[in-house]
């Protein structure tokens, strides 16, 4: 079967959460670059593709796919009985409980995240001034929630039970951003769940080997 | 078998979207009303269930789910045979349904949501209107919007030419924005965006759930 196309620069949280997937998935990809430094995604070769102008994008034979979190409920899906297991639970009710997390990652984790990974660790260096005030908010949001991962997290294993899904995966590369290069890693490092669950789940091979490219990429 | 119980508020666009999501299935459903005005959705009773302390959640069974698109999820999966088929027919056809849920809930939901809190729910809480927040958002939902033109001059609905989960995920906020915000222009203005919520509003799954969504 011929590899799958996705496009999209690594160090993007969105392509790398796609990318995670894929490797959990043991799918064979080819990983073509997208320089967002010369906006390359506004160009009309790009649009056509993704008409938001944004990564990362899956070629799969004839199907064009966006949105991170739609690629990775597809290659779950379509790959199901290779690579990692139940990434999407065994039965009905725990593919819900695990959907139910990834809309938390979706709508509650990645908001507040974002903008500190955004404020903390890229503004400065695209000469974008730092909003202290907003920070400030977004911080409290987000350790807000972490206080209901760690209520969670002191129950269960992983977000949506004992086994990791395609949940705990969505989640992968915002706080690896937020642990590297915010300065804020205590958000994280502080909360003894939340904390033993990260160092769970970044040490699986498939997040292990994007952090290899990430250092090759950076060397070059 | 026991009734799926929603527990939601009548106002909250999350909770409307699962109701219609459970019409469209024929699914029975018994609504637990959680006053938000009352600040009920943050006792001990709700957090219990939601630790998020946001509506709505749904009980089924042993299953206790919250967010809405979640839900939607779950009710689409598991009424597979019954009602309206809101995933497509084939595992392409699903990837993109999932692919234009996501566009709602990542770059529809913001700006629209922001626009009718300042618009409706912030005078009501004694705040008044940004106008300068409800003008960017304007235009940020002006170009999506404009995409969605695109789209839809090549789609009869967001998937494909088949009514789907993402389109029903447009309908809560969209009927606030027009019929409650004043705001209808922004759809009326671009012909297959206008056309497209013509007709999925005109649902009777969806009237039925709007009917209980008029503000005073």
């Amino acid at each position: 079967m011929a590899a799958v196309k996705l496009y999209g620069p690594l160090a993007s949280t969105a392509t790398s959460r796609a990318l995670a997937c894929l490797l959990e998935k043991q799918v064979e990809y080819q990983l073509i670059p997208v320089d967002l430094k010369k906006r390359e995604q506004k160009k009309p070769g790009f649009l056509a593709m993704q008409p938001f102008g944004q990564v990362p994008v899956l070629q799969d034979g004839a199907l064009t796919l966006f949105e991170s979190r739609a690629i990775v409920r597809y290659m779950a899906e379509k790959y199901a009985a290779q690579g990692t297991i139940g990434l999407l639970g065994k039965s009905l009710a725990e593919r819900a409980v695990i959907e139910q997390w990834m809309e938390v990652e979706s709508q509650t984790y990645n908001p507040p995240s974002s903008f500190l990974v955004f404020q903390l660790a890229f503004a400065q260096l695209w000469g974008i001034p730092q909003n202290q005030t907003e920070i400030a908010k977004n911080e409290k949001k987000f350790s807000n929630a972490l206080d209901v991962y760690e209520k969670r997290l002191s129950e269960s294993k992983y977000l949506a039970g004992d086994e990791f899904s395609i949940a705990d995966l969505s989640h992968l590369p915002n706080t690896e951003y937020i642990v590297k290069a915010t300065g804020k890693a205590e958000l994280i490092t502080s909360r003894k769940y939340v904390n033993a669950w990260w160092e769970n789940i970044s040490s699986r091979d498939s997040w292990k080997k994007i952090r290899e490219m990430s250092e090759a990429g950076s060397k070059k | 078998m026991a009734a799926i119980k929603v527990h939601g508020f009548h106002a909250s666009t999350a909770t409307n979207m699962v109701l219609c999501c459970l019409n469209e299935k024929q699914v029975e459903y018994d609504f637990v009303l959680i006053d938000l005005l009352t600040g009920a959705h943050k006792k001990p009773q709700y957090l219990a269930l939601n630790p998020f302390g946001v509506v709505p959640t749904i009980q089924d069974g042993d299953l206790t789910l919250f967010e809405s698109r979640a839900i939607l999820r779950y009710l689409a999966q598991k009424f597979k045979g019954q009602g309206t088929d809101l995933l497509g027919s084939t595992l392409s056809e699903e990837a993109l349904v999932y692919q234009w849920c996501e566009v709602e809930g990542q770059s529809f939901n913001p700006p629209v949501s922001t626009i009718v809190s300042q618009i409706l729910v912030v005078p009501r809480r004694g705040g008044s209107t940004d106008e300068a927040a409800v003008e960017m958002n304007i235009e940020k939902l002006g170009k999506v919007l404009d995409i969605y033109e695109e789209r839809l001059s090549k789609s009869k609905y967001l998937a494909g030419d088949f009514f789907s989960l993402a389109d029903l995920q447009h309908l809560p906020h969209t009927h606030y924005l027009v019929s409650a915000c004043g705001k209808g222009d922004l759809i009326s203005s671009r012909k297959h965006v206008n056309a497209w919520w013509e007709d999925i509003s005109s649902r009777p799954t969806w009237q039925k759930v709007a009917e209980n969504m008029k503000v005073n």
